[in-house]
């Protein structure tokens, strides 16, 4: 922003230059939102997807039946739906009464595109949980990080623990190094929690 | 100066009578924090909205003395100050307003201010729909996972496998795609090992689902677990959890809670639901200055999120805000009754275009009888509301019992032992019932369907005379060798449910309350449904069914006892009124059925409170010894303020500053010394008279400030809270004012005034604390956490268990 702009908007400014980790989730959750909105959306009507399901039920001595047939809504009634009719011309209309025939569409596509996304989110989490589990502590020894899973008595040591400092010596602006700090933030507030639910039993009993 | 002075080891409450505050750890490590930066990172801090004093209108665009970052915000597991944010809302509206007649760029900045709430309702909206979308899907698809899997794509469940092909009139399950394990495995599915395979694989899949959940939930957020309601009601009374409402919260009771009710365990979505809501709710709000920085309306936005959770698990928007407003919320001002609304609104807007249950129905067990009922069916109906009344007291005790034994014995140092002894005892009794195999939505939508001539499941199994139908109206038939199957088998499944959701609610996984309350009303209501129509059809000579019931006439719908039983037995566990009926009534989308609603309704609650006088809510609240001033009960002691106050009378005196008198180090020793979170600030140690009020946190910060970046503050240096600096010799050090951080006008009490108007007080202005004069001159003070101590000493109830400030 020109710095005739951060005279005059000083807030406006403030909150663009603090875009930082907030806004790129924010933006994430906001893209998985249409991803998951924009199947329906364009979901077509293809003709897998329509159906007209008409429910007969015993009459005299014809079996209960039901009949599926993938029509639009407007032909969706028992003469079009029920065929071979099992009953005589006379009798169709008293048959029809019987029957309840519904309109039914679903989207294959959203159920496919929702499954995976769900198994695709569980199972980034189990690798993660297995990457903090096993792989983590063999990185991080020379760091002495204790195990991240498992209950601890408190540990003032664990807490004053800062981020390793940067070989550098700049201050932590990359990238990585960002990312580093705010696992290491993350990493302290799980175990504080856990601390808080499982072991101290102070919330969520 | 030394940090290690301001660090309590011991996370516990101390046995000092006057303590006010835990500090978690060490005290400037502000990046524990989710919601609050770290201090190092804020570039220009806070904009001028909480500046200069909290009614000082002259300091307000005082930009040499801009707020440091971190003032005005509060500690975890510490109670917000509702005057302050509320104060300082009206201050920010204030500044935009007077700027926006400034430039247009500044008049789109207040309009878009104004409609940022609007939109911050319409983004809830969508997200709760779309994660509750995600959630049904996913959960139907692996519920069926555990019995079977599609052929024509692994991805869909057992109906949407059926869809295409043409199934028969008695077994609609049955379709060549759709293979159940044993099928699977061995290539058939008949037979003893066939049987036993199909046992072994679901116990198996059950097992793997709650273990997940329950590892996921221990290793990425231990906050997911639980219903969620009774911790966001306390939230939303004020109190701060962090990391409660969070992104890892979120995503972690998003997938734990497919997991868990998947798994067969007898849980609900429906209280989970409402803490995803409210977490989408926090997360969109740091979207939204307005919002972000401030915690009052924070919760405004909370309350809506809530009705929208609720207005998804149901499909009921209207319903959903009024168990927003009820059960949820502690201040509900009217604006946010439109907004919540709205939220609700979109949300099932969003859930039903991404159309779940196929037919656009939002919820599995929507009914679509409108069958009339008669007066004398309200005999039955309260006999249900009875039922209702006694289990849900019964849950309550057993529940609370059990959950009080896991907090203080060993059996709550097993979690995940405990989610697994759970699960497989719950899936070893659950298969061989097929009432209890299948999920108990399914179970309560198959319970309140009525039967008509198109069902063919066992339930409907009735004996047909096909030469009296005519057309559509069915007469009373006799129940078939199915029916009595089903009955003996739901009683069974009603045992069995009573008695495991006592283990399950509470458990280390997201479980929910509603759906098996619902089940056991339902089983209950369906019996007695089932009873009351055999009755009718053998003994309709009876005086009491001939007046209304004559022969050949179906008169009573099982169905309708089903739902009316459901309705009786979450009111007597949640003690939900007008949200309950509501939401009744909008899942069968017709008047007809209100008054038995209202019947079993009231009387389940009036029941169920003449045992016992807390809903379950309220009871894990008081477990939890979270800091929640009940706002419906009355107090009814006629004790006086000086019998609360601090301190008392063999106690120290009063902790206070002086307005102008004290150095830097004195200050510091104090603040070294006590543990309060906030100290009276008064002219002198002599008059004791009440200048103002300064908190705990602020002190810390501003001072800590002043050493590293003010020019010439020492150890001596005289801190003052006045105007104008006090008059003193020029060799002394430079001076430090801090009157920005003074709270000028602290609520007061009299020692005379009697507690009930005291306690009036907190609840309606939710204060934190209050200061206590006599003649004029300060005598003491009242915390929150007197209040609520004193309450629990008079309703005898242990004054320790209050664990948080």
């Amino acid at each position: 922003l020109s710095p005739g702009c951060e005279f005059l908007f000083p807030q406006a400014s403030m909150m663009f230059t603090q875009c930082t980790w907030k806004c790129a989730t924010s933006v994430l959750l906001i893209v998985l939102l249409c991803c998951i909105l924009s199947p329906p959306a364009q979901a077509s009507k293809s003709s897998e997807d329509i159906r007209c399901k008409c429910i007969c039920p015993p009459y005299r001595n014809i079996s209960g039946h039901i009949y599926n047939k993938n029509v639009s809504q407007k032909d969706c009634n028992c003469l079009h739906v029920v065929e071979p009719m099992p009953v005589p011309g006379n009798d169709v209309e008293a048959y029809c009464l019987l029957c309840e025939c519904k309109y039914e569409e679903r989207s294959t596509t959203t159920i496919k595109v929702i499954i995976i996304i769900y198994l695709s989110v569980v199972g980034a989490l189990l690798l993660y949980m297995a990457f903090l589990v096993l792989v983590d502590p063999l990185i991080r020894k020379p760091d002495a990080y204790t195990q991240p899973l498992h209950n601890e008595e408190e540990n003032e040591d664990a807490r004053s623990l800062a981020p390793a400092p940067t070989p550098s010596g700049a201050r932590a602006n990359t990238v990585l190094e960002r990312v580093e700090g705010a696992q290491q933030r993350w990493k302290r507030q799980v175990q504080e929690q856990r601390k808080t639910v499982f072991d101290r039993h102070k919330m969520l009993s | 100066m030394d940090q290690k002075g301001y660090r309590r080891g011991s996370f516990q409450s101390s046995t000092s009578d006057e303590d006010m505050l835990e500090i978690a750890g060490a005290s400037l490590d502000f990046s524990m924090a989710d919601d609050d930066p770290p201090l190092d990172r804020e570039m220009g801090g806070f904009s001028s909205y909480n500046g200069g004093g909290m009614n000082g209108t002259s300091t307000m665009m005082d930009f040499l003395e801009e707020p440091l970052p971190g003032v005005g915000t509060y500690e975890d597991f510490n109670t917000i100050d509702w005057v302050r944010e509320k104060s300082r809302d009206r201050d920010r509206h204030r500044e935009i307003t007077s700027r926006s007649k400034e430039s247009t760029w500044a008049l789109i900045h207040s309009v878009s201010d104004a409609f940022s709430g609007w939109l911050l309702m319409l983004l809830i909206g969508l997200l709760a729909g779309s994660l509750a979308g995600l959630i049904d899907i996913s959960a139907h698809w692996m519920t069926d996972l555990k019995e079977g899997v599609c052929l024509a794509g692994f991805w869909f469940n057992h109906e949407h496998c059926c869809w295409k092909s043409n199934t028969t009139f008695t077994d609609r399950d049955k379709c060549p795609e759709w293979k159940s394990w044993s099928q699977l495995i061995l290539g058939h599915g008949e037979g003893a090992f066939a049987y036993i395979l199909n046992y072994f694989m679901y116990v198996i899949w059950a097992l793997l689902f709650s273990l997940l959940a329950v590892l996921l939930v221990k290793g990425f957020a231990p906050y997911a677990c639980g219903s969620g309601i009774p911790e966001i009601k306390t939230i939303l009374s004020g109190f701060i959890i962090r990391g409660y409402l969070g992104k890892w919260t979120l995503i972690i009771k998003t997938i734990t809670l497919v997991l868990a009710v998947s798994s067969g365990l007898s849980l609900g979505k429906e209280g989970p639901l409402v803490h995803v809501a409210c977490c989408c709710g926090n997360i969109l709000c740091h979207l939204f200055t307005k919002y972000r920085k401030n915690e009052a309306k924070r919760r405004e936005v909370l309350s809506a999120a809530a009705a929208a959770g609720v207005s998804v698990a149901f499909g009921a928007p209207i319903g959903g805000v009024l168990f927003s407003l009820e059960e949820v919320s502690y201040y509900f001002p009217l604006k946010t009754l439109w907004r919540s609304f709205f939220a609700a609104l979109v949300a099932a807007f969003t859930l039903r275009s991404i159309n779940p249950f196929g037919n656009s129905r939002l919820v599995l067990f929507y009914v679509e009888f409108h069958m009339p009922w008669h007066l004398l069916e309200l005999v039955p109906f309260i006999l249900l509301g009875i039922f209702g009344g006694l289990w849900g007291a019964f849950f309550i005790r057993s529940n609370i019992a059990w959950c009080r034994r896991r907090k203080t014995t060993k059996l709550g140092k097993y979690p995940v032992l405990e989610v697994f002894v759970v699960t497989a005892i719950t899936a070893i009794l659950a298969f061989p019932n097929e009432y209890t195999r299948m999920s108990t939505s399914e179970l309560i939508s198959e319970l309140f369907n009525d039967c008509g001539i198109l069902d063919s499941s066992k339930l409907c199994e009735y004996v047909n005379d096909f030469n009296s139908t005519k057309g559509d109206d069915l007469p009373d038939r006799a129940a078939g060798p199915g029916v009595y199957t089903a009955m003996w088998q739901l009683a069974l499944a009603l045992i069995m449910k009573v008695f495991i959701t006592i283990f399950t609610f509470g458990m280390k996984v997201p479980s929910g309350l509603f759906i098996p309350s619902m089940a056991v009303g339902a089983i209950a209501g369906r019996l007695l449904g089932v009873a009351m129509e055999q009755l009718a059809y053998y003994h309709h000579d009876w005086a009491i069914f001939s007046g209304w019931c004559s022969q050949g006439a179906d008169c009573i719908t099982p169905g309708l006892y089903a739902m009316v039983g459901a309705a009786a037995c979450l009111g007597g566990v949640t003690r939900m009124t007008v949200s309950l009926v509501v939401i009744m009534f909008e899942l069968t989308g017709g008047l007809e059925y209100i008054v038995p609603l209202m019947a079993a309704a009231m009387t389940s609650k009036w029941v169920a409170d003449a045992i016992g006088r807390e809903g379950i809510y309220d009871a894990h609240i008081r477990l939890n010894g979270y800091p929640f001033l009940e706002a419906k009960e009355e107090f009814s002691h006629k004790t006086l303020a000086m019998d609360v106050m601090r301190p008392r009378r063999n106690d120290p005196p009063l902790t206070v500053i002086t307005q102008d008198s004290m150095t830097v180090e004195d200050v510091e020793t104090i603040i070294n010394e006590t543990t309060y979170s906030g100290y009276p600030v008064v002219v002198s140690r002599e008059s004791q008279r009440l200048v103002g009020f300064v908190l705990r946190r602020d002190l810390i910060i501003s001072v800590e400030n002043a050493r590293k970046k003010q020019d010439g503050i020492v150890s001596t240096s005289i801190i003052y809270f006045t105007d104008h600096s006090p008059p003193l010799p020029p060799s002394s050090p430079s001076m430090l004012k801090l009157r920005s951080i003074l709270d000028l006008s602290p609520f007061t009490v009299t020692d005379q005034t009697p507690m009930e108007i005291v306690v009036d007080i907190f609840r309606k202005l939710g204060l934190r604390q209050c200061l206590v004069t006599h003649n004029g001159k300060l005598l003491g003070i009242i915390t929150k956490k007197d209040v609520l101590k004193h309450i629990a000493q008079l309703a005898n109830q242990d004054p320790d268990s209050i664990l948080f400030n």
